[in-house]
């Protein structure tokens, strides 16, 4: 276990990069539409911009159909992008399977959703951290303290207990707790956690979190955290994007953005959020002027600020200029997407 | 506190039969009053969408009900026992006295069928003589109520989207105006937007409609919100219940207050959390005395041998709650 501390550099250097980052995925044809020229296409994720640094947790928060699972599947280049770049460490990286992905994949690991689907049910825990250890050639001389010492890193102890199991043994976030620890086994410097807790029971969700947290700090790792949750963005992550329809609307750091949200969209999903302090009786639906709720189709998305149709505070330049992101001022670093905050055109 | 609509007295519901049974609800009461809204909190494997099948009669073999009694008490005439009824009865109870809307409701509708006629197949069923006009006018009134426009009628269910499926299925559960109505997870599928758009609006059917709801769920910040008393589930057992607001400020039972710092704040000052150390138990392989013992930090001598009862706890609040736990031992058991 020698190339982490090898490849340690200064905190807040820039791991990965997204730039102008975007995915559209392609609708399949119908015979009617043999002759039109032009061709559909469902817009996943349009110009994402996204920084990971070493020993910091990014958020990426947003409902589904957000595209947010996009973004973590084009950063991990399970899928091919459709325009953008994707720079490691400040080069620009395009893999296409092979060799180039293990070598990208030995950097940037991924921890899916769902650990019932994740691990396979016919081989043993040994099984599946052996091979991420050997195909990233991290095994070392002495495989067995190798496998021991992964397991103690995610609370999965004593190892013996645990190795010669099979994943339906053993619960949720034990699971979960393997598919980190074999994401580890290849000793990454960044991680990219689509909804990690989602799936787990309520009670074992903040032990994992808090699991990532540890890990982030003493392997100084990149986190890209992945939730429809932004109350545990708030607990967790240092710094938080908001996404919504495929764009990002808003960022900066965690506090800021849960405590003074600027962007509309941004305000109605806190608002949603349940709320304990707010007991029955004074629940106020929302106003109908928020349109139905649904988020927009991806294929014909709304001109303008995708958010437009839904927001209550749109002008009439919402529907047709693209919002820029633009400085709030009250924290550095905080941003939205939303011509509300356009200074130098306001009338 | 008004009158009582739905009376659950021992109910015990086991997996298998024999010395394999796994006893997935034990010993549970339950009472649920007329217009209220009664949270059932509780991880997965605790029992808690089990109750709600064994109290509609819905479970599927190897489900077997091995004792207790679900009392009903409808608007008029006297009581009964659900478990009682016979098939011709119980079919009739279903949907016209108490309704149930699935945890996976979006799938819930048949996708072949269009909207329509999957809403007037339960008028038809339940009532053969009403016209067939005066059948679309009902399912179209429901609609409305529901917030989704007449027109949308003749859609199938995948021109809909999540949160409009969703929508179908409570107007579904209510167009008979049943007295309860039992909602199981009915918005874990669905984003925070859609899931408070859709609350909302059931909080606000109840207040003019006037039914009762069993509402079931794992996530215990949305039921202190939204439901008036709350009971916690651990291992098949009830082990707490209280008014929403005592249980969110003053939970007695160690895992109720567990449960309840797991859920990071959105406002508020920024803490620590610690969540529940283990995980939850196996229902085969359950630990001797208290279930919640192995995981308990103030778990102390007769935890591990006994099993605390359900009743009124020794604080001074103590009226109208109740905890099983040999911390708050219990003065008056329930039932």
């Amino acid at each position: 276990m020698t190339s982490i501390q090898d490849a340690k550099a200064p905190a807040g250097e820039v791991v990965l990069e997204a730039i102008g980052l975007t995915k559209h995925f392609p609708v399949r044809r119908r015979l009617r539409d043999l002759f039109r020229r032009q061709h559909s296409a469902v817009h996943a994720v349009d110009d994402v911009h996204l920084t990971l640094r070493r020993g910091q947790v990014v958020a990426l928060v947003g409902e589904s159909g957000s595209g947010k699972s996009t973004v973590a599947r084009l950063l991990a280049q399970l899928y091919p992008r459709t325009g953008g770049d994707i720079q490691l460490h400040g080069e620009s990286t395009r893999v296409k399977g092979g060799s180039s992905f293990r070598a990208y994949a030995a950097r940037v690991q991924m921890i899916f959703q769902d650990p019932f689907a994740s691990l396979n049910p016919v081989h043993t825990i040994r099984y599946h951290l052996t091979r991420a250890l050997k195909i990233h050639h991290n095994a070392g001389d002495d495989l067995d303290a190798a496998l021991a010492e992964l397991l103690t890193r995610v609370s999965l102890t004593p190892p013996e207990r645990y190795l010669d199991k099979f994943p339906h043994e053993l619960s949720g976030g034990q699971r979960q707790r393997v598919a980190i620890a074999r994401a580890l086994g290849a000793q990454p410097e960044a991680l990219l956690a689509d909804e990690p807790v989602s799936m787990l029971d309520v009670s074992i969700r903040l032990g994992v979190l808090n699991l990532l947290r540890d890990l982030k700090e003493r392997l100084d790792l990149a986190i890209l955290y992945i939730t429809h949750d932004i109350a545990s963005a708030r607990y967790f992550a240092d710094q938080t994007m908001v996404m919504y329809a495929g764009r990002m609307v808003e960022g900066g750091d965690s506090e800021t953005v849960t405590q003074t949200p600027a962007h509309p969209y941004t305000r109605l999903l806190i608002d949603s959020a349940p709320d304990p302090d707010r007991l029955t009786g004074d629940v106020d639906p929302l106003e109908e002027d928020r349109g139905n709720g649904e988020p927009p189709s991806l294929i014909n998305p709304p001109s303008g600020c995708r958010f437009h149709p839904r927001c209550p505070a749109a002008m009439a330049r919402c529907s047709t200029d693209l919002p820029v992101p633009l400085e709030i001022g009250d924290a550095p670093g905080h941003w939205a997407a939303c011509w509300l905050y356009d200074k130098a055109g306001a009338r | 506190m008004a009158e009582p609509v739905l009376e659950i007295r021992n109910l015990n519901v086991d997996y298998g039969l024999g010395d394999r049974a796994v006893h997935a609800v034990r010993d549970v009461n339950l009472t649920l009053h007329r217009g209220e809204v009664l949270g059932l909190a509780g991880e997965s494997g605790s029992g808690k969408s089990t109750l709600a099948y064994g109290m509609t009669r819905l479970l599927a073999p190897p489900g077997v009900i091995t004792g207790g009694e679900v009392v009903y008490h409808p608007q008029q005439g006297p009581a009964y026992d659900v478990l009682g009824l016979t098939d011709r009865q119980l079919r009739a109870w279903r949907w016209a006295e108490t309704a149930i809307v699935f945890q996976g409701a979006m799938n819930s509708l048949n996708p072949v069928h269009k909207i329509s006629t999957q809403l007037t197949d339960v008028l038809k069923a339940h009532d053969p003589k009403m016209s067939e006009h005066s059948r679309s006018a009902r399912a179209r009134e429901m609609l409305k109520l529901v917030g989704i426009s007449a027109d949308r009628m003749d859609a199938y269910p995948h021109q809909l989207s999540g949160g409009m499926r969703q929508r179908v299925m409570i107007g579904m559960a209510l167009i008979l105006q049943p007295q309860v109505v039992i909602m199981d997870e009915p918005t874990t599928a669905l984003d925070v937007v859609m899931q408070r758009q859709i609350l909302g609006q059931l909080i606000e059917l109840r207040e003019r409609l006037g039914f009762s709801v069993i509402f079931i769920t794992h996530d215990l910040s949305l039921l202190v919100e939204f439901s008036n008393r709350i009971a916690i589930m651990y291992g098949g057992r009830i082990v707490e219940e209280a008014p929403a607001a005592t249980i969110y400020r003053d939970a007695l039972h160690p895992y109720s207050k567990g449960l309840l710092s797991s859920f990071p704040a959105l406002r508020g000052p920024k803490r620590e959390l610690a969540g529940i150390p283990g995980s939850p138990p196996d229902l085969a392989g359950m630990p001797a005395g208290c279930s919640f013992h192995p995981r308990c930090p103030k778990a102390f001598e007769p935890c591990n041998s006994a099993i605390p009862v359900l009743g009124r706890p020794d604080t001074p609040d103590g009226a109208g709650r109740s905890v099983a736990c040999w911390l708050h031992p219990a003065e008056q058991p329930v039932g």
